[in-house]
């Protein structure tokens, strides 16, 4: 169990003052000056060792991200865009980080700014987290007028300004490139890679878009050093994660965990446990809509981190983990699941436009048993058809989760079909 | 140059282009539905789909610059299935209503699904069903039929220049559509009918008209404006079904103007078919014995002075010099090709031509226009300026009628003043002229055709002088045309002769019976109510406003009809071909002259078209160069004289209605009328 000392956000639950005064005792903001004058590239350093891999879901290592920034600014100015348009089911440690500990993301934004010597940086805030978005402007007006943004942010001699942008609610805004088309003002529809963000990317300028959770981590990964964080966790998944846990269990929480937790040790420690007891546990989706879900089989020993999920052909994506126990309807679930893909392709590409809308057609079909046992193999073989074809993930998003019902419930849709035959047939 | 491979070949390919292109120079297809060369590239397709080493997954091959050592694969399993999915995929939604769609038998959807599709559907579900759109009298709509590649849209917004084409909704409810519905506010909407690979869109006048494999195809060069856009001719039997670009970097690229395009319906009506005389006051059909020897009577023994000669904007060069050299036969220096009254002399040749060219546009770095609003005179050209807008870092100046050019143009004034306050350097356009390593100056007829356009056009000269935009590398000296014939009039030297008339001096001269007999070339733009009592003769192709005045009227042959030759603006001599026959007893021009001149017992001399060419090289060598292009020589131009203070006025009022063929039809009426509406709801 992560000790107490080795939090990072200490007020995750809002139990006490958001503001800066109250954000300063938790430690927030506390030698920023100092963090800075160690260099852009001492930080990106400190952030590679830290072994830090993204917290938006593809895990991709933020420091190798920072370092792919150019190192010097030349025609053009560099941006920071902070990812805040959390947006896949089932996750929700953004939205607490911005309510109530805005600060250390804001002093996360002066640093990762810094170190891609970017003078500005844009938090695109979910359109529907209204709240949040009034009270990190807040935390921001706060700042500017401590002086720790603006002109010579926090006696630093850098520069820095931060501005909020409110989405529209699109979840394909969350894609880091449709994040930056809706952000330059047009419809948010994901841009061809490469060229990458870090070359051309808001406003054909150099730019890195992160996640809220990863941002808001680095100031204290610097001040407590890359060991302490990268002693946290199992190698390659390293340091401590925020965890989503909803569904069938006795206390949903999010909570703050060590990478590499067990997932039955977090379930039953943090959410008090399965509904009903482990045993009436049907199956887990790890992280967030979009990875594959995991039978009892599975979690009864799967560890919580990138590798350990990837080898179990899931992912810890966002690391929400919807608990479903044997009451739920999980043809249904997932079907639920393929409508929403549907209804948030943004429609640019042809087999995300086309193939969502098939596959949400034929489940919702399975779920009924309307279909021919075949059937199940040419749902299959569109997801295919779909993954890893497509622009951006949403693709292989929408894919997974009807893969990873097939591959762990394929009986349990076969009897469906033949019930119904036997039914119509004795009719 | 980085080498890579390519199904397991090596090659070396141009650094900077994309993968598609290398494996088209490594003679490798990639099926495609978005991409297009002329266009951004969205990558949405997702049909070119290639395998890269080390890739975890195909890449789109449209959007993926070459890069040193990359080794594609475009022949495995992996790539197959990728193509074969996207292709279910587009299919699943798009009805099977090739029978009775437009596109069938040249629709990329259907050849594609030749190679990639399956011969039956694992699709049960509903269809999705899209509300077509009213995109105006050009351009048909099926909506179901989309497959979302967005050409299109990209095409208005990028080449066209008008934001008027998106995309609304998300996911599989994204529609193509105007946002509010309208007409599009575009001169080149029928490219977006080609551009679109499946029959989303269709030419509304061509619709259900003809199939494609029904066609003769004609290879031939527009005439409705003085670009001399290079075309196909569609015909089946004696008709001309339709009209579509052909490639020409120089001068096209890939587009045509609506006009050119849809005015062919105008083709088929109010022609004329038949000589006619006029006896006791009305036209009657006549033979054309009885014609030539209306006109014989009429000539015979009349002084040369008495007589005139007026070319038309769309007669051919050979009907030209035969027009030449019967006048002169009949000893008439009254001869002008200039209609409009524009002050151009017929030479230097640089100084009435194009000289930069038409690809020169995308080499300036400044660009003035004087007089001219190339959108309505020439849109393919002004969609040429665009695209060199969008190249980024030139200047666009303006002196003359306002207007929305499709990219920004700083306004420097309306009428010869500001020309001369621009030279006098009132203006800080002309730092930027001078500034500029490439200097072009625009001159249109709007500047030209006016009293003191002599005056407007030595001016307009030694401001190029100054600019040095008269150099041995560039000439930034352009005059932009309006007529198709002009500038092979001018090479001609179809002017008036020693003491000869020109236009204006023509019709005065016909009010004050010192004109007895006027012969009209196809010229239908002048004031036809001046020519008073003369004996008018008619030869063309239309029963437009000369042919109302005529007292002889001989039918000839429209551009798709004959055999011609055309000098484009930028003085590019370029050839028609005939497409289908003349109407009834209408004979291609040159010959009617040839004939009528051994009626008049002053016979031509030549009888077949290759002695009529061979003329035309003996009168001006510039003939014998076919699809050439080179500034033409540099020389004094222009006069001095003293400036009008009226506005530069607009050359073309009307783009759909600038000729008989385009007066005629019933389409470009349509668009006339479109545009009016659209204009007064603003």
């Amino acid at each position: 169990m992560l000790a107490d000392r080795d939090r990072i956000f200490t007020n995750l639950y809002g139990f006490h003052d958001w503001r800066l005064d109250a954000a300063r005792k938790r430690g927030a903001w506390d030698g920023t000056k100092e963090l800075i004058a160690r260099g852009p590239d001492a930080i990106i350093d400190e952030m590679k060792k830290s072994g830090l891999r993204g917290r938006g879901g593809a895990g991709f290592p933020t420091g190798l991200k920072w370092s792919f920034m150019p190192k010097e600014v030349k025609d053009r100015p560099h941006y920071l865009i902070v990812n805040a348009d959390e947006s896949e089911p089932g996750t929700c440690k953004d939205r607490d980080i911005m309510r109530h500990d805005p600060h250390l993301l804001i002093e996360g934004c002066l640093v990762a700014g810094f170190a891609m010597r970017a003078n500005a940086g844009y938090i695109y805030v979910r359109g529907e987290f209204y709240n949040e978005a009034v009270t990190l402007e807040a935390a921001i007006r706060e700042a500017y007028d401590a002086g720790l943004l603006g002109k010579n942010a926090c006696g630093s001699g850098w520069d820095f300004d931060l501005y909020v942008h409110r989405g529209a609610g699109a979840y394909i805004c969350g894609e880091e490139t449709a994040l930056i088309e809706s952000l330059e003002g047009k419809k948010g529809m994901p841009r061809l890679k490469p060229p990458f963000p870090a070359g051309s990317g808001l406003y054909g300028c150099p730019s890195t878009v992160n996640n809220v959770e990863s941002i808001a981590v680095a100031p204290t990964i610097l001040r407590r050093g890359a060991a302490w964080f990268s002693g946290l966790g199992r190698q390659n998944n390293t340091g401590t994660k925020l965890f989503c846990i909803s569904g069938h269990v006795n206390k949903p929480c999010n909570v703050e965990e060590e990478m590499g937790i067990p997932l039955r040790t977090l379930i039953e420690r943090h959410a008090g446990g399965v509904r009903g007891g482990w045993d009436n546990l049907l199956a887990v989706i790890p992280g967030g809509a979009s990875v594959p879900l995991l039978p009892k089989s599975i979690c009864d020993t799967v560890l919580m981190d990138f590798d350990s999920l990837r080898d179990v052909k899931s992912g810890l994506g966002t690391a929400a983990v919807i608990v479903m126990d044997k009451s739920t309807d999980i043809v249904k679930a997932i079907a639920r699941l393929s409508y929403f893909y549907k209804h948030e392709s943004c429609g640019q590409c042809t087999p995300c436009r086309e193939g969502t809308g098939w596959m949400w057609r034929v489940m919702e079909r399975m779920v009924k048993g309307e279909a021919r046992l075949d059937e199940i193999d040419a749902l299959e073989d569109v997801t295919r058809q779909v993954e890893g074809h497509t622009i951006c993930a949403l693709g292989d998003a929408a894919a997974w989760p009807i893969q990873g019902l097939i591959r762990h419930f394929r009986p349990e849709m076969e009897r469906r079909i033949q019930a119904r035959t036997q039914r119509l047939a004795a009719e | 140059m980085p080498k890579m491979k390519i199904d397991g070949r090596e090659i070396e390919v141009p650094a900077g282009i994309t993968v598609l292109q290398a494996c088209e120079m490594a003679g490798v297809e990639i099926p495609r539905f978005c991409y297009h060369e002329r266009l951004s590239i969205a990558g949405n397709c997702r049909m070119c789909l290639v395998e890269q080493e080390k890739a975890p997954k195909p890449i789109a091959s449209c959007a993926m610059p070459v890069m040193e050592g990359m080794s594609i694969r475009t022949d495995t399993p992996t790539v197959q299935k990728a193509r074969n999915g996207v292709m279910e995929f587009l299919l699943i939604n798009h009805p099977l209503d090739c029978p009775i769609c437009d596109q069938g038998g040249e629709c990329d959807l259907q050849d594609q699904a030749m190679a990639y599709g399956f011969d039956r559907s694992r699709y049960a579900e509903n269809k999705r069903a899209v509300p077509d759109k009213e995109l105006g009298p050009l351009v048909k709509t099926s909506m179901n039929r989309c497959i979302h590649c967005t050409r299109c849209v990209r095409f208005a917004t990028e080449v066209a220049g008008v934001e008027e084409l998106g995309a609304t909704a998300r996911g599989e409810s994204m529609e193509v559509t105007t946002y509010v519905e309208r007409s599009l506010s575009t001169e080149l909407a029928g490219n977006l009918v080609d551009l679109c690979p499946v029959g989303a869109l269709t030419s509304k006048p061509y619709a259900f008209v003809a199939r494609p494999w029904e066609l003769t195809k004609t290879e031939s060069i527009d005439v409705l404006d003085a670009l001399g856009s290079s075309i196909r001719i569609d015909s089946r039997g004696a008709e001309v079904m339709r009209v579509l670009p052909r490639l020409h970097e120089d001068v096209n690229e890939e587009w045509i103007s609506d006009k050119t395009r849809h005015a062919i319906d105008g083709l088929r009506r109010q022609r004329l078919d038949q000589p006619y005389v006029r006896r006791d006051g009305k036209l009657q059909p006549a033979t054309w014995n009885e014609a030539f020897a209306a006109i014989a009577a009429r000539l015979k023994g009349l002084d040369g002075a008495r007589i005139a000669a007026i070319a038309g904007d769309q007669c051919d060069a050979e009907a030209m010099v035969a027009l030449k050299d019967l006048m002169a036969a009949l000893g008439s220096p009254n001869i002008d090709c200039r209609q409009d009254g524009a002050a151009l002399r017929a030479g230097p040749r640089g100084g009435y031509i194009f000289n930069a060219g038409i690809r020169g546009i995308e080499t300036a770095d400044a660009i003035l226009l004087i007089g001219t609003d190339p959108r309505a005179e020439s849109p393919v050209l002004n969609a040429r300026i665009r695209k060199r807008h969008l190249a980024g870092r030139v200047a666009i100046g303006s002196i003359g009628p306002a207007g929305d050019l499709t990219y920004p143009v700083e306004r420097l004034g309306a009428g010869p003043s500001s020309l001369r306050d621009l030279q006098d350097g009132k203006s800080s356009f002309l730092a930027k002229l001078k500034a500029a390593r490439h200097p072009l100056i625009v001159l249109g007829m709007g500047a030209l055709a006016r009293p003191d356009g002599a005056t407007v056009l030595a001016m307009a000269r030694s401001l190029a002088e100054s600019c040095n935009a008269v150099r041995e590398d560039w000439n930034g000296f352009a005059v932009l045309h309006t007529a198709a014939s002009r500038v092979g009039g001018l090479d001609l030297g179809l002017v008036p002769g020693q003491g000869g008339r020109d236009v204006a001096s023509i019709l005065a001269g016909a009010a004050k019976r010192e004109i007895d007999v006027v012969y009209l070339l196809g010229a239908d733009e002048i004031d036809t109510g001046a020519l008073g009592k003369a004996f008018v003769i008619y030869q063309g192709h239309h029963g437009d406003a000369g042919a109302q005045r005529a007292d002889v009227i001989l039918p000839g042959a429209a551009y798709t009809e004959k055999s011609g030759t055309y000098v484009n603006t930028e003085g590019r001599v370029q050839q028609t071909r005939r497409a289908v026959h003349p109407p009834g007893d209408a004979r291609e021009d040159w010959t009617i002259l040839r004939a009528l001149s051994a009626v008049l017992e002053k016979t031509l001399p030549y009888d077949t078209l290759d002695q009529v060419r061979a003329r035309l090289v003996a009168v001006n060598p510039v003939f014998a160069g076919l699809d050439r292009q080179t500034a033409g020589a540099w020389g004094a131009f222009g006069a001095t004289g003293s400036l009008g203070d009226a506005p530069f006025a607009r050359a073309v009022a009307n783009f759909y209605m600038t000729c008989p063929v385009s007066r005629a039809s019933e389409t470009m009426a349509a668009c006339t009328a479109s545009r009016g509406r659209a204009m007064a709801a603003e």
